[in-house]
């Protein structure tokens, strides 16, 4: 996804983000992929993973000093589905007038591999929200920003054992929740959530739609109860 | 010496045995000390594995994950709807509060707004689930320190604030009431008046704990100076809420972001405290309380008429995109970093909650204080488990 931005976002000028997001973009220079404002939301900025420690920094100094959180997001497209293919939510989507296509893109301020790093900074000056993002390469490697932030230590150290991305310069890069011996990356989509495997999962009966023929029966057994009750409260 | 039977030569043996043990100089290495993960101070399951020399901690280190239920994981293979259910029991004392950043979250991708009066009663709610979350610790924190009438007093009162909550919601603890797009009902009759009334009485269990404990000696000498966190290390760690506040930093998220709930239509104000210790954590915690049942007062007066649903499909399908969306919870920023591809179900949830950014500072700030100093710090830091592990 390029930097296309909807019609409605020029609509609603925001002088203040824009400023900022022009002020950061040139200290940033090169470093900087892509760039999201949304009026009145956070900042969306993708950087290079090598410029990943310096952009941090950057960021820092132009005023977002409070550090919000770090997490990963793996973009691959989970092998086992999301446990919904059963034969009613087959059905489901048939009766769908625009069925959903299986989107393998990586979104809005997404990247090119498959996992990506994101951070979120606040300035408390200007009231205002950064994410920052970065793709992780093929050696699953990225530069640790706890100098830079300490509370960062621990968000890298979950990132660590949930996705298996290590962070260079990390020195207590230990597992924060699961057992030291325990095998896998909970959160990379890869990871098969077995009580899933083991059992069906009951709760598709909640998005059950409710049968035409009984749609107008059910709507006027609600209204009887709701008049009984004396109309509105 | 000559040993002339066998009985004299065992007293010899055992005699200089006596003395090579008193002249072994004393081990004054470091103890290792567990607190936890089953100790009333830690609210849950927290392990602190302390290194103590002598009275001091040299490190402290909190072992965390006897509670992870992976709710991450377990989002991204349900609805949105059955989210919620989930997203109840991160903060299990403030529910109402975690399931209105989240709602908020899908509503901005689905641009679905919820109707005036959605948004009111949720912000009413919102700032009850704070006065039930408070009004706990400000008991507690009396615990930590040895005072055990507080908590009594605490628990009796926070139940009116729940029965509050019920009569609106249905459940005490884990209300499931917000949706996408609103409120699953409207309030009952006569809700407003008692609710007004508990605020009063709530008032008053504030005026209470401000005479049983902000004003004791012994409370005082506990806390005060205790557990210093300078601004720029708060900010550092990302520490929010209360914790952040009472190192001098004003920020309140109802107020410099508010994501559209009715704290903009209410007058009241934030409070901060410069000393950054723990009677300060406690001091700006029981202000808020205060606060909090004047912003209720206020917004009962105000409840507009009108739907409390917007239009929204019955099968809630997120649009593709992303959005983050974080609010003031009791216990601090609690937001959600939402990544849809358009399922019923969201692709990614990561959970940012206030409590494991306020322990992560735990190391840092529990350096050189003495053994007795960590449960004070630890109980003003206020942590749920369920918020740190998730």
């Amino acid at each position: 996804m390029t930097d296309e931005t909807p019609p409605e976002e020029s609509v609603v000028a925001d002088e203040k983000r824009e400023a900022l997001l022009a002020d950061l973009s040139e200290h940033l220079g090169e470093n900087l992929v892509e760039s999201h404002l949304r009026p009145h939301e956070d900042l969306w900025l993708r950087v290079t993973s090598e410029s990943w420690q310096d952009s941090i920094r950057i960021a820092k100094s132009a005023g977002f000093e409070y550090f919000g959180f770090l997490s990963a997001i793996d973009w691959e497209v989970a092998p086992e589905g999301r446990y919904e293919d059963t034969e009613f939510d087959a059905g489901l989507d048939e009766e769908d007038d625009e069925p959903v296509e299986v989107d393998s893109s990586t979104g809005y301020g997404g990247g090119g591999t498959r996992f990506q790093i994101l951070t979120q900074l606040n300035s408390l000056s200007q009231q205002i929200g950064l994410l920052l993002k970065t793709d992780v390469g093929e050696d699953m490697t990225i530069d640790t920003i706890r100098d830079v932030f300490a509370g960062a230590d621990w968000h890298e150290r979950e990132t660590y054992e949930m996705f298996g991305i290590s962070f260079r310069g990390h020195p207590t890069l230990q597992p924060l929740y699961l057992p030291t011996e325990f095998e896998g990356h909970p959160l990379r989509k890869d990871f098969p959530l077995l009580a899933r495997q083991v059992k069906p999962w009951p709760g598709v009966v909640d998005i059950e739609e409710i049968p035409e023929h009984l749609e107008a029966q059910l709507e006027a057994e609600v209204m009887a109860a709701f008049e009984a009750n004396g109309g509105a409260s | 010496m000559t040993a002339t039977s066998d009985r004299e030569q065992m007293a010899y043996i055992s005699s200089q045995a006596a003395d090579a043990r008193v002249n072994v100089e004393l081990d004054t290495g470091d103890m290792t000390l567990n607190i936890g993960p089953q100790h009333p101070a830690t609210h849950g399951t927290l392990r602190i594995a302390c290194q103590l020399d002598g009275e001091q901690v040299i490190t402290a280190e909190p072992i965390m994950g006897y509670m992870h239920r992976g709710y991450e994981k377990l989002c991204e293979v349900r609805t949105y709807p059955q989210c919620t259910t989930l997203i109840n029991r991160i903060d299990w004392l403030g529910s109402f509060a975690n399931e209105v950043p989240f709602i908020l979250a899908a509503e901005r991708l689905m641009e679905v707004e919820a109707p005036p009066r959605a948004q009111w009663i949720r912000t009413i709610l919102f700032e009850l689930s704070r006065v039930a979350n408070l009004a706990l610790f400000l008991g507690d924190m009396g615990v930590q320190i040895g005072a055990l009438t507080p908590v009594f007093f605490a628990f009796r009162d926070r139940e009116r604030v729940l029965n509050q909550i019920e009569e609106v919601t249905g459940g005490r603890f884990h209300p499931n009431f917000d949706r996408i797009g609103g409120l699953k009902d409207d309030i009952p009759k006569g809700w407003i008046e008692e609710t007004r009334s508990v605020m009063i009485k709530m008032r008053t269990f504030c005026d209470e704990m401000e005479d049983l404990l902000v004003g004791n000696e012994i409370f005082q000498a506990r806390c005060r100076g205790v557990g210093v966190i300078p601004p720029e290390v708060a900010l550092g760690y990302g520490l929010s809420g209360a914790n952040l506040r009472a190192s001098g930093v004003d920020w309140d998220l109802r107020r410099d972001a508010n994501p559209g709930l009715a704290w903009d239509q209410v007058d009241w104000r934030v409070w901060t405290h410069p000393d950054g210790d723990s009677f300060a954590r406690y001091w700006v915690r029981l202000q808020e309380t205060r606060e909090a049942t004047h912003i209720v007062d206020q917004l009962l007066d105000g409840i507009p008429s009108g739907p409390i649903m917007a239009k929204v499909p019955r099968i809630i399908k997120v649009p593709a995109g992303e959005a983050y969306l974080s609010t003031e919870n009791p216990l601090g920023e609690m937001g959600y970093y939402i990544v849809s591809k358009g399922d019923l179900g969201p692709f990614r949830v990561k959970i940012r909650t206030p409590s494991f950014n306020n322990i992560s500072i735990v190391p840092w700030v529990m350096k050189g204080v003495y053994v007795p100093d960590v449960i004070t710090i630890l109980g003003s830091l206020y942590f749920i488990l369920g918020d740190i592990d998730r």
